[in-house]
């Protein structure tokens, strides 16, 4: 019986097998561009990693990897195809080059071919690190993406970073203390940072420290310079988690599984932060994901009031100045980065809550 | 050894401090066991049993206070102890287990992770020796392949499974005391039984106490050497297994016995208590079951009834018990 099943199942590996490497192999002499053919087989090692991987986690991560690449490639082509639907190209300003000149143009850039064929240009040139240059600098976007993510990059975590243990801090501070005077405290301030919006934190820190105290500088590359930014970008997401952390430190301590740890001798402090921890950072981790995302959007707002000339300042610019490669270029790479994000927290969700079943 | 009992609780009395005001659980309960032997403990929902147990092992939540009595193990009374101390007493020299097993594991570590902590807090083995004690536990309660359950997750688990490593958590450290809170309650009628049994072979082999709480006296009937009733926080009556079955003499004692399902007497119907419970927020001046009492007299609404020595091994709170004391001596006299 039990060899059976094994059998049949060698079968239908040998069998996949085959069917991938025709597959593999007609793909590689069909389609024009390398890059095409590596991605062409790494999709399809990736298929067969979730088919047939023995345990569930190496499958759920063939299978999250898949899904984010397909994720990615969507997006790619939305932005790509709406990009163009957009009347307008890149020689529509007022003072236009000569027709000739425009033609060498189009020439280079493969602008006379058609869009389908455009589309996979990019995509390869994408697969490449190459995100084409800029229709308003000139300069190659991939450049320009890298050097200010490393400014959003630095921004972005160290704001996620202290979010997260200050919101855990304080969330248990809260929840142990319920109804004291610690607790009170520390709701009012939440409350008051999730309700006032990022852009006015952004312009008042910036107003009161920076302009009429003079505590902090302008923006540089000096490290003081990122503390407003920082307190500017983190503290909405921080009272979100410690309002969270709160309440879940609240339910869990009710929980019956504390009563046991107390019941077997365990110290109060390990009923506290192993016990009741580890199960009341479950609702918290789904939160991260998405406040990633929330840092590198919100992101835009607080790096345009204090001009940091990160990744969201040439978003906004590569829109203002309608810069379609730029645009493109940068949703992409957040789209990318978000999708990373994601599939970080949902792993991290399984190593954290076991009774999670990827099936 | 000496003669002073294992565990003695003396008038013991918690209250919860809410929004509402003063939750008085337990009202002054009292017992002794003795090394070795197993003490059921029986009441409706409500009557407060859970709390005592808690209050015995100090594991109140922050609301709870014990506000009056003693609990003296071998002599000493913990409710002296420091939070430290008492770190060191649960677990090794007394331990429970609870209601419900579904709930009672944590279901972010592996059994294996929980069974090694209760041997590692109370012990100095090394991590082979602890692992191999966890592993003799679990082959000790019954538990099939236990290599595995070992490194399982508690949901991985059955219901039964689960109360049977709930109970090798409790004594891998073979405590003097095991507290047993509703075993069985939350589990269907084989494996009620099948722990039931577990719970009596391990008592033979170990010689721990037991403190077994249920609302079934049915359940303890074979199992208790004494039998404790409560109502409203209070003990109704106190006695041998044989005592309160075959000569109950609190009214809601017998009420409980008439409530048992029996297997011969197939027609007969069953007697539900009629009434609810009493209001522990303002509890009444005189016998908490009054209201619901069909026997109850003048005295029993403004005077609380006094625990009487029925016989040597027999207590009873109740003034039914009393009055009908009183008649047996006068009939004796005029006899
Ligand atoms: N944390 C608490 N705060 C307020 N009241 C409480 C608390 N815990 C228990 N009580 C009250 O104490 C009384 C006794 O509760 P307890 O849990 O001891 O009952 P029990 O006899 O164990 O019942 P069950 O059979 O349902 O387990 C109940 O009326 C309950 O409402
Ligand atoms: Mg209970």
């Amino acid at each position: 019986m039990d060899n059976a099943a094994r059998s049949q199942k060698e079968k239908q590996l040998i069998a996949a097998c085959i069917i991938s490497l025709v597959i593999f192999a007609a793909g590689w002499l069909t389609l024009p561009i390398l890059s095409a053919k590596i991605l062409l087989a790494v999709v399809l090692l990736l298929i067969a990693g979730t088919l047939f991987f023995s345990n569930d986690t190496g499958r759920y991560v063939c299978k999250r990897i898949l899904l984010a690449l397909i994720t990615v490639l969507i997006i790619a082509a939305i932005t790509f195809f709406s990009m163009n639907a957009i009347p307008g190209g890149p020689f529509s300003k007022e003072k236009a080059p000569s027709a000739a000149v425009q033609a060498v143009l189009e020439e280079r850039f493969h602008l006379n071919e058609p869009l389908g064929t455009q589309f996979l240009l990019y995509l390869e040139g994408l697969m490449q690190g190459n995100f084409c240059i800029s229709t308003k600098t000139g300069r190659e976007i991939s450049t320009t993406i890298f050097e200010s993510f490393a400014i959003s990059a630095k921004l972005g975590g160290y704001a996620a970073l202290i979010a997260i243990v200050l919101g855990l801090c304080f969330g248990s501070i809260a929840a142990l203390n319920r109804a004291k005077t610690a607790d009170r405290v520390i709701i009012f301030f939440t409350t008051l940072f999730v309700a006032v919006p990022s852009f006015i934190m952004a312009t008042l820190l910036l107003l009161v420290f920076c302009l009429k105290l003079g505590w902090f500088p302008i923006f540089s590359t000096s490290n003081q310079s990122y503390v407003l930014p920082v307190i500017a970008l983190m503290l909405s997401p921080m009272s979100y988690i410690t309002r969270l952390t709160k309440t879940s430190m609240l339910d869990v301590l009710g929980q019956d599984y504390i009563r046991t740890a107390r019941a077997k001798g365990v110290k109060q402090s390990l009923v506290i932060f192993k016990h009741a921890l580890k199960n009341a950072l479950i609702p918290v981790i789904t939160y991260v994901g998405p406040m990633m995302a929330y840092i590198l959007t919100g992101s835009m707002v607080v790096e345009t009031v204090f001009t940091t000339g990160g990744l969201g300042t040439k978003f906004v610019q590569g829109i203002s100045n309608r810069d379609y490669p730029m645009i493109m270029g940068t949703t992409i790479f957040l789209a990318t980065l978000m999708v990373t994000m994601t599939l970080i927290s949902d792993l991290i969700y399984k190593v954290v809550d076991p009774r999670i079943n990827f099936d | 050894m000496s003669n002073v009992p294992l565990l003695q609780v003396k008038n013991l009395h918690t209250s919860f401090i809410t929004d509402a005001g003063e939750v008085k659980a337990v009202n002054g309960i009292s017992y002794n066991l003795d090394r070795g032997k197993v003490l059921g403990i029986v009441g409706e929902s409500g009557s407060g049993k859970s709390v005592s147990a808690y209050s015995v092992m100090r594991i109140l939540t922050d609301t709870g206070r014990v506000t009056q009595g003693e609990v003296l193990f071998n002599g000493e009374d913990i409710l002296k102890y420091t939070p430290q101390q008492m770190q060191s007493f649960r677990g090794s020299r007394i331990s429970m287990i609870f209601q419900d097993p579904m709930t009672c594991l944590n279901p972010v570590f592996t059994v294996g992770s929980q069974l090694r902590e209760a041997i590692r807090i109370h012990t100095d083995r090394t991590k082979e020796q602890i692992n191999a004690r966890a592993l003799e536990m679990l082959q000790l309660v019954g538990v099939n392949e236990p290599e595995k359950r070992l490194r399982q997750y508690p949901h991985e688990l059955s219901g039964g499974m689960r109360q049977r490593v709930m109970i090798a958590m409790a004594l891998a450290c073979e405590p003097d005391i095991l507290i047993a809170d509703e075993p069985t309650t939350a589990l269907d009628v084989t494996i009620q039984a099948q722990i039931l049994e577990l719970m009596q072979n391990l008592q033979k082999k170990m010689g721990m106490a037991i403190i077994m709480i249920t609302h079934d006296l049915g359940v303890i009937a074979d199992i208790c050497d004494e039998i404790i009733v409560m109502y409203a926080g209070k003990v109704c009556e106190r006695g041998t297994a044989d005592e309160i079955f075959y000569n109950p003499r609190h009214e809601y004692t017998k009420g409980l016995i008439r409530s048992i399902p029996r297997v011969t007497e197939k027609h007969e119907k069953l007697v539900p208590i009629a009434g609810s419970p009493v209001d522990l927020l303002n509890l009444p001046k005189g016998c908490a079951f009054a209201s619901r009492c069909e026997c109850a007299m003048k005295i029993c609404l403004t005077e609380q009834p006094e625990e009487t020595w029925v016989n040597d091994s027999h207590i009873a709170a109740c003034w039914n018990n009393v009055k009908r004391m009183y008649e047996e001596s006068k009939g004796g006299e005029a006899r």
